[in-house]
């Protein structure tokens, strides 16, 4: 097979020792900025582009694409140990995450969601050396309204969680949007409730409100209860990779559905945000742990991870073949290509071999490498958490301030972290739940642009959301979730005459 | 949780909390819900104005938060201390520091006042000798000079101190 | 870490004073950068405004043409009205520099945040960035002419990236001058413009080149026109047939629009000639590198240069201009 050959190929330029370094700094660079909040991915190879103008591009490219898989390991550390979501994609990881680490399982945890990360990695990278030309022409077919329809069905597998009043889960999923409709309206160019405050031009922030919301507000809660983290008990082995390893096997119908809407929304390209949130609501409705979910279940930890990490493999595929970024990351790596000489679009994969396989080859090493990496170091992350909390709570107090801070360099972003954080704390403690509200700010601005571009392009008519099959197809399948538990209640009353049935999982 | 026998751990109810929480969730949606109709909240010929998602949301947000007060207001709500004194206390305790802390980052830079801050809160809440506390409030904000300033060229807020030296 | 070690060596030079002032020639008798300089971008990562700031950065590490480092940091908010009401603000800051695109006339007029360019002070004109006509290869549409008598029927969707900034304003020029009516849809990003309409979803965008480049080579797009006074100076071959030379402007195909967007620099207020100077000078040093040239042939930019009073003019016409177009578009915003 031709892909077969290129890849070999693509392995012996990798065999430079140099290359081999690099693609271990970046790992290590990665991880590092994936557990400092605020300092994202996309900044954090932003923020090294220059330095790798003196490579070659190939070099450069395997070093900013391993931070980026260091990055996409690391997000996962903060969301687990301290609720804190170092990156957006792993919101979802702190669900059940973090109740696992509370529990003293920070380890499981930990280790679950790093080999998550790799196992969709691994098949977004299948995907990309063997159907790269291919699922590119499909990203095509994305227009507005297809985009849509994929923000709706993230939503529609993702709400009618929990058990908290439907009017607060409603109350807080409005001031979602609200927040996330603040700044300027990229349709018409207006600004929108900033009520002529130049501050509040910048809008909020999805990271600032969740390191705030998420991150300060479970430090308040922690405090109430005494000056101790939960999980400081943790028993620390180094066996419990291996332990949880072989438990993982289980799991695998969550993995794998994880690593196709991951690819799916990478390739779209949708992201790897909201590709976790659709995976940890898949997941939630079709497993049989699904009712325990967000008390600390390994599988919910899981699907999200493997979904983003999915997803930010599979971007890259619209970025080198189409020139389109599937993220902000990807946007940057984008420029990095342009800056290095390289134009990305349908011709890079023909006109440099070198480049494209030598790229996917570190792909598949990059992502051993970041395991390997990350997993000898699970013992060394769950043992923060024996650090008595009087050191530990400024120190991570101080940490969000930077992190708040870095995503617009403002000031007055660390007095909103604080102020959402008091609106985590009483909202914890009035049971408004706080996930609809963080999807909502994600997802508000991006579906309320596409719908209202689909809008101009269909003036004004709502028959374009089911003018083809695709876009049609996507709708059906929102709505079908969204009555899921309807469904499932009708599904379970015609048990009688039926096996039950478990069939939906593969239709996706 | 709560002790409600305890009158000395009684601070305010929690339906207090409920009917102010949802109050002022009405308020914000009545704020949003009448900028957005300034700005046009109606369906145009070509689609949706830009105030038309945004005015709709905070009528939803007044309408779900309308419910919630009036569920308290019969006093079907919990009538259980929001929370205990002591533990008020408690948060008072990270919160204030914390709120002084952020507030001098404007100040005195975020180095120096990530390096209070650690100081002044292990010695005050963990009750740490002089010197445990001296190398982690040291430590801390140079790991984080060299990280940030020197290796990500990530500049962040800097008082007179870091200007007298030169950056 | 490299160049940090640089600067440290550079400060105990000046605070050396005269002693070592023979070391570093006549330099030192001129106004240098003593701290580590901020070089705002009123854009998002991944832009196009991004991507020349980066690459500036590169250039100056790489060929060592600044004694301090040179950050880079993203203002976006408000179409990039935060990045420029910093710049207006830092009043005698000379460690603080701004690049700009259309957005520095675009914004204060859309959305009526206060600031204009005279609030800053300008350096130097960088480059001009071309917009060109696209339209997918699989459509009939050979010509601008062709093209824009197809519009008259009415239903032709343009696409272009965020709202009342210049592709729409290039849109409503072309409204203003025929006569059609283009259903305009924002988009995010140029790269995004271009993929949809690659698939489809629009039936035209006015992309500047680099956006588009990679879909025209790969016989996915058709440029028609080039929105400026004169064809593009790059006669090498860019696709099997095609160089940017042999793509017509568009007044030749009677469509008499020019747009140009700006790629400068700004300084805040108040800062003295002899800093703006320093900073003409290390411009002038990034253009004469190879990989700058590499980049303004690669993105087929309008590599005009310009500083002084030249650019000045230049800033009160571009100025004027967009006053005009905005207002007759109806764009200006609602006080």
């Amino acid at each position: 097979m031709e892909a077969l050959l290129s890849l070999i190929h693509g392995f012996g330029v990798l065999a430079d020792p140099m290359n081999i370094f690099y693609m271990f700094l970046g790992i290590f660079l990665g991880v590092l900025i994936g557990v400092l909040p605020g300092l994202g991915g996309a900044n954090g190879v932003a923020i090294l582009l220059p330095l790798t103008f003196s490579m070659s591009p190939t070099s450069a490219i395997i070093m900013l694409s391993s931070i980026y898989w260091g990055a996409l390991f690391g997000g996962a550390i903060t969301s687990v140990l301290f609720n804190i979501p170092g990156e957006p994609w792993s919101v979802a990881t702190t669900f059940d995450g973090y109740p696992m680490a509370q529990k003293g399982r920070a380890g499981e945890a930990l280790t679950a969601a790093f080999t998550g990360s790799f196992f969709g990695a691994f098949i977004a990278t299948i995907v990309l050396t063997f159907l790269a030309p291919v699922i590119a022409r499909f990203a095509l077919q994305f227009g507005p309204a297809e985009f849509f329809a994929v923000y709706l069905l993230t939503f529609c597998s993702f709400v009618g969680m929990g058990k908290e009043s439907p009017f607060k889960t409603i109350a807080a999923m409005m001031l979602g949007f609200a927040l996330a409709a603040v700044g300027i309206d990229t349709v018409t160019g207006q600004l929108r409730m900033t009520f002529g405050s130049t501050e509040l031009l910048r809008g909020f922030d999805f990271l600032i409100a969740v390191i705030g919301l998420f991150g300060v507000g479970e430090i308040l809660l922690t405090m109430e209860e005494g000056l101790a983290f939960r999980g400081s008990t943790a028993r620390i082995n180094a066996k419990v990779v291996l332990h949880t390893w072989a438990q993982l096997p289980r799991y695998w119908a969550s993995a794998l559905r994880g690593s196709v809407v991951g690819c799916w929304m990478g390739i779209t390209p949708g992201g790897a945000t909201p590709a976790s949130f659709m995976s940890y609501g898949l997941a939630k409705r079709f497993s049989k742990n699904g009712p325990k979910f967000g008390t600390g279940e390994v599988e919910g930890v899981l699907a999200p991870e493997t979904a983003a990490h999915a997803a930010g493999t599979s971007a890259l595929l619209p970025m080198l073949t189409l020139g389109i970024p599937g993220s902000p990351t990807a946007a940057v790596m984008l420029g990095g290509l342009l800056i290095w000489g390289l134009q990305p679009g349908p011709l890079l994969f023909v006109e440099q071999k070198d480049f494209v396989w030598g790229l996917i080859a570190s792909i598949y090493l990059g992502n051993i490498a970041g395991l390997i990496v990350v997993l000898t170091t699970v013992p060394l992350f769950a043992s923060i958490l024996r650090i008595p909390f009087s050191i530990i709570a400024p120190i991570i107090l101080v940490v969000c301030a930077v992190g708040a801070y870095t995503v617009h360099n403002a000031l007055l972003d660390i007095s909103v972290m604080l102020l959402f954080g008091v609106i985590g704390y009483v909202f914890k403690k009035l049971n408004y739940p706080l996930a609809p509200l963080v999807l909502a700010l994600v997802l508000g601005d991006m579906a309320e642009s596409s719908f209202r571009q689909a809008m101009l392009l269909s003036n004004g008519s709502l028959s374009i959301f089911v003018s083809n099959f695709l876009v049609g197809s996507i709708v059906a399948l929102a709505l079908l979730m969204l009555f899921w538990p309807l469904i499932s209640l009708l599904l379970a009353r015609a048990k009688a005459t039926r096996p039950p049935d478990g069939h939906m999982v593969q239709a996706e | 949780m709560a002790q409600p026998a305890d009158r000395s751990e009684h601070t305010v109810s929690t339906k207090t909390i409920e009917l102010v929480v949802a109050f002022l969730f009405m308020a914000l949606a009545v704020l949003i819900m009448y900028d957005n109709w300034r700005i046009g909240a109606t369906w145009a010929a070509d689609g949706p104005e830009a105030g038309y998602f945004p005015f709709r949301i905070g009528a939803i947000m007044f309408l779900a938060s309308a419910v919630t007060f009036g569920i308290n207001l019969m006093g079907r709500g919990v009538d259980e201390n929001f929370v205990d004194r002591s533990q008020f206390k408690q948060v008072l305790q990270v919160l204030v520091p914390t709120a002084i802390f952020v507030a001098a980052i404007g100040l005195i830079g975020i180095y120096l006042a990530a390096g209070l801050f650690i100081g002044l809160f292990m010695w005050w809440l963990g009750k740490y000798p002089i010197y445990k506390i001296a190398p982690v409030a040291i430590a801390i904000p140079v790991i984080l000079f060299f990280m940030f300033e020197v290796w990500f060229l990530v500049p962040l807020p800097k008082g007179p101190i870091e200007q007298a030296l030169g950056y | 870490m490299k160049q940090q070690g640089l600067s440290i060596t550079r400060r105990l030079a000046l605070a050396g004073g005269a002693a070592l002032a023979f070391l570093a020639g006549p330099a030192l008798a001129q106004w240098q950068p003593t701290r580590t300089v901020e070089f705002i971008i009123p854009a998002g990562t991944g832009g196009g405004a991004d991507q020349m700031a980066r690459m500036i950065q590169g250039i100056v590490q790489k060929h060592n043409l600044m004694p301090q480092p040179l950050v880079v940091i993203n203002k976006a908010g408000g179409a990039g009205a935060e990045g420029f009401l910093d710049v207006k603000g830092s009043n005698r800051n000379p460690h603080k520099i701004i690049i700009t695109l259309s957005n520095l006339f675009t914004t204060p007029l859309a959305t009526g945040v206060p600031f204009k360019w005279e609030d800053m002070t300008p350096v130097a004109m960088l480059a001009l960035d071309e917009f060109i006509l696209w339209v997918n290869a699989s459509s009939p549409y050979k010509t601008a002419k062709e093209y824009i008598e197809a519009a008259k029927a009415g239903g032709k969707k343009m696409g272009g990236t965020g709202s009342k900034q210049e592709d729409q304003i290039i849109t409503a020029a072309i409204e203003q001058a025929t006569g059609v009516k283009f259903t305009y849809v924002p988009y995010k990003g140029g790269g995004d413009v271009a993929a949809q309409l690659v698939g489809g979803h629009v039936d035209s965008s006015v992309n500047n080149p680099i956006e588009a480049v990679s879909q025209w080579r790969a016989g996915a797009l058709r440029p028609l026109c080039v929105f400026d006074s004169k064809r593009i100076d790059l006669k090498d071959k860019v696709t099997d047939t095609m160089s940017w030379n042999d793509i017509p402007t568009c007044k030749e195909q009677g469509l008499d629009i020019e747009y140009l967007m700006l790629r400068g620099i700004f300084m805040p207020p108040g800062v003295t000639q002899e800093q703006v100077n320093y900073y003409v000078d290390l411009f002038k040093k990034v253009r004469e590198t190879p990989e700058w040239k590499d980049f303004m042939e690669k993105g087929a930019f309008n590599t005009t240069f310009m500083s002084g009073d030249e650019f000045k003019n230049w800033l009160k016409g571009a100025a004027d201009t967009h006053q005009k177009l905005m207002e007759k578009a109806g764009f200006l915003a609602k006080s």
